[in-house]
């Protein structure tokens, strides 16, 4: 950890009536680093995202960005702190065209003065994702893939610091998830740091500076993205104890 | 023992209100639509268990199998004819369309009846009986008895009967219902059948006691409201708690602050409970 | 935007013409008009454009001419009657979302009309300041005729009307109704955009109990007597309702479109049919929602899109 840092999680916990989703997680992340969340379904990843943009509040631990306390901040807040976030399950503003939906996060959370000149960036930004030319349509009418892209664009408008992807890639195909890596470092080189939540290796490993692993809400283990997956702790959590028993005899 | 006396007179009533509210709550929590009509139903069934005795001899005890059969059927085709505005719809539009509805069939009663009240007697009349300290008209109590057998009959119906589960299944998720086999466009006909075959079978109980008139359904329906909200959605025995609460809030408000502010008192508990613990007492996801 | 204020200007000229054209019946009937307009309007802000079903108009609605009365009788002017009974419902409708705005849907609806209900009990016993259930009578203004009083009332009406349409066409282009937009769309997304929600929910509940304040007020004097029953009957809140349903939600002349033709409707039911009159009323209802939930306005757009 170092004073740098742009977001940091400090003995963070969460619990859900008796369930605790979140155990005292410590994770700090730099600025310009892409770090990867993985762990198997149900590990807290969606609920660390919560606890960050505010929709969930840690019942334990500081949730620090850029030095600040961010802990008890509501979801808008955050927002206009500068953190940016897509969900999982798309949420777009179904009655509202594409390039309206991004507006929306331009104009409330970015950077833009007024509508005009939040329809303008969102334009920006609909042509850095490859939406331009389905600006005018309802996000309703839109596919899958497209809705994703969608979601990126209004996480982009926002104007973040730091953008945190929740699955992304789910329900894409080989081709789709290629663009959508493309886009991913698009996005780093203009100097957003991101935290990206995901299940395909392939993704993680070839995108991510370092990588965290949540198992039933501990952070079992952060690093290194060949590192973390030769760790015998990660492979205990995804595979079993047997298999990682078997891994680490053969070597 | 004025508190003794009542308090029983109070849970003889929130027997009542539990049979009120308990199709009420049961379209509300399934279909996640508020009957407005419930009301106006209720009264719907008083006056018919009233004609019946007046002109016919009917005893209304036999009216409450006649019009619960009678309006399941009514309520069946209302949702059966109007399903596709149901689904889907905001909540908005759906509660318009209930009220509406209910527009038309109070003025209906209302030019039909007028809005003179009616007493159903009987004769020959209940009497009272007198349980030590505490006295009780019998047609109460024989009321508050059948009101709990037909809100048992209902959770029976939901618990035990294929029908019954399937309702249930449809509330907790309708998609995976679907995938189920289970025909969702049936069966929320056949849950506002039901919503209205309790609402209806009310009706002769209510008029044992109460006068009847066109005028006092929005009475009812606020009542099945705040026991709604009291006791929670979602099951029988909420109802029944909220029903039970309620009668006693009333009878002990109506001796504390006089019975013209015991509306009042009930409604802002309904507030209180709206803004602190809309769930209520015992609310939960789904009807069970 | 500026198309809409052109339309809205020349509509508001054509209707101020009204009164060198029109009896003192049409008179009365134009005045009514303009004041379900404003309640249409108003609800407008909270239902149409967030998207919460508020039923609480009424309680707005004989606030606000409950203390434009109880004001007028302690020697207040009428314009600054009119004002309190604005300001009132105007905080009151603050602290009321306050406690209201987190709930949705039914639960809403519900309470909001609750709120009328416990408002009518209060003011109906609070005899010795509202006169209770024996009504309150006005002071009658001091003007020469009743044609003149006729003429005063509805151009007071007309510029309450114009004055909550001009609000109605300016929070519809700013950003305040973006942001209600997006809350009806998706509450969880806007606050993640960074929308407060909650603010700008309080804001839209605020401003639909605003104009319906003054309206109230205006309301009393105009009648010179009103009692609880009157002012806080729940129509009051339905009516508004339908009648943007009418026209259609959520635009900037739907809800006005919509009063004229309800209450033109019902002034043709009522001269027929006059028992079955709320049967009748009932009867639209239904068949609005269900074969055309999108108002009359959405009609006009069709028609537009089939003549491309």
């Amino acid at each position: 950890m170092s004073p740098g840092d742009l977001l940091r999680l400090e003995d963070v916990s969460r619990e859900f009536g008796g369930l605790k989703a979140l155990s005292q997680v410590t994770l700090a992340v730099g600025r310009g680093e892409i770090i990867g969340l993985i762990g198997p379904n149900g590990a807290g990843k969606t609920t660390l995202v919560n606890v960050v943009t505010g929709v969930h509040r840690a019942s334990a631990g500081r949730v620090m960005f850029e030095g600040e306390d961010i802990t008890r901040l509501k979801p808008y807040q955050a927002a206009r702190r500068g953190i940016g976030r897509t969900f999982q399950v798309v949420q777009p503003f179904p009655d509202l065209t594409v390039i309206e939906n991004v507006a929306a996060s331009a104009l409330f959370a970015g950077s833009a003065p007024a509508l005009a000149a939040a329809r303008e960036q969102a334009m920006e930004h609909l042509a850095f994702v490859g939406l331009k030319p389905l600006a005018e349509r309802h996000a309703s009418a839109l596919t899958l893939a497209m809705r994703k892209r969608l979601e990126l664009a209004k996480g982009l408008a926002m104007n973040p610091k730091l953008l945190l992807l929740d699955e992304v890639n789910a329900g894409l195909n080989n081709a789709e998830i290629d663009q959508a890596l493309a886009l991913i470092r698009a996005v780093a080189a203009r100097g957003v740091t991101i935290l990206i939540i995901e299940h395909l290796m392939k993704v993680v490993l070839s995108v991510c500076t370092r990588i965290a692993v949540l198992h039933h809400g501990e952070l079992i283990s952060v690093g290194a993205p060949n590192e973390v997956v030769a760790d015998p702790r990660v492979v205990q959590a995804y595979l079993g104890k047997r298999y990682a028993a078997t891994a680490a005899a053969h070597g | 023992m004025l508190w003794l006396q009542v308090l029983t007179n109070g849970l003889m009533l929130g027997g009542l209100y539990a049979c009120i509210a308990a199709g009420f709550s049961l379209v509300w929590g399934v279909l996640n639509v508020i009957n407005i009509l419930h009301g106006s139903m209720i009264v719907l069934g008083a006056y018919i268990a009233f004609f019946a005795y007046t002109l016919w001899g009917i005893h209304p005890f036999a009216s409450i199998v006649i019009v619960g059969v009678l309006f399941f059927g009514i309520g069946y085709l209302i949702q059966a004819s109007m399903i596709n505005r149901m689904i889907a719809a905001p909540v908005l539009l759906t509660l318009t369309l209930t009220f509406g509805l209910d527009l038309m069939l109070n003025n209906a009663m209302l030019v039909a009846f007028t809005a003179d009240f009616r007493q159903l007697v009987l004769d020959p009349p209940l009497g009272v009986m007198t349980l030590g300290p505490v006295v009780v008209p019998v047609d109460r109590l024989v009321a508050m008895a059948l009101a709990l057998a037909l809100t048992g009959f209902l959770y029976l119906v939901l618990s035990r009967s294929r029908v019954g589960r399937a309702i249930v299944a449809v509330r907790m998720d309708r998609w995976a219902a679907a995938l189920m086999g289970v025909d969702v466009r049936r069966i929320y006909a056949i849950t506002f059948g039901l919503g209205t075959l309790m609402a209806g079978a009310s009706g002769p109980l209510l008029a044992m006691i109460f006068p009847i008139s066109p005028l006092t359904a929005p009475a009812y329906l606020g009542k099945a409201f705040v026991v709604c909200v009291l006791g929670g959605l979602g099951s029988v025995p909420a109802v029944i708690v909220g029903g039970i609460v309620l009668g006693i809030v009333e009878s002990f408000a109506a001796l504390w602050f006089g019975p013209e502010h015991a509306i009042t008192v009930s409604f802002a508990l309904l507030i209180l409970f709206l803004i602190f613990r809309p769930t209520g007492l015992l609310g939960k996801k789904g009807f069970e | 935007m500026k198309r809409q204020a052109l339309i809205g200007v020349v509509l508001f000229a054509v209707l101020a013409a009204m009164p060198l054209l029109g009896d003192a019946y049409t008179l009365r009937l134009g005045t009514t008009v303009l004041m379900y307009g404003v309640l249409a309007m108003s609800w407008n802000f909270i239902g149409g454009m967030a998207g919460y079903p508020s039923f609480a108009t009424a309680a707005f609605f004989g606030l606000g001419a409950y203390v434009g009365a109880v004001t007028q009788k302690f020697g207040v002017p009428m314009p600054f009657a009119w004002a309190l009974g604005g300001a009132f419902a105007l905080a009151f409708a603050g602290l009321l979302g306050m406690a209201l705005l987190r709930l949705r849907g039914h639960y809403f609806a519900i309470a909001s009309l609750v709120v009328a209900e416990v408002l009518r009990e209060i003011v109906n016993s609070a005899t010795d300041l509202t006169g209770g259930g024996m009504g309150l009578n006005l002071p009658v203004p001091r003007l020469a005729t009743v044609e003149a009083q006729a003429v005063f009332f509805f151009y007071a009406m007309l510029a309450v009307t114009a004055i909550t349409f001009a609000a109605l066409l300016a929070t519809t282009w700013s950003k305040l109704g973006f942001g209600l937009r997006c809350i009806q769309q998706n509450e969880a997304a806007a606050d993640m955009i960074g929308v407060n929600t909650t603010l700008y929910k309080t804001s839209a509940f605020m401003l639909s109990a605003v104009f319906v304040g003054v309206a109230g007020g205006v309301y009393a004097s105009w009648v010179h007597y009103i009692e609880p029953p009157d002012v806080f009957d729940v129509l009051h809140s339905v009516k508004p309702i339908v009648m943007a349903l009418l026209g259609g939600v959520g635009s900037v002349f739907g809800p006005l479109i919509g009063a004229g033709a309800y209450l033109f409707l019902e002034e043709v039911v009522w001269r027929h049919l006059l028992e079955a009159h709320t049967a009748v009323l009932g009867l639209l209802i239904v068949l609005l929602v269900l074969f055309l939930p999108r108002g009359l306005l959405s009609l006009a757009t069709r028609a537009k899109g089939l003549a491309r």
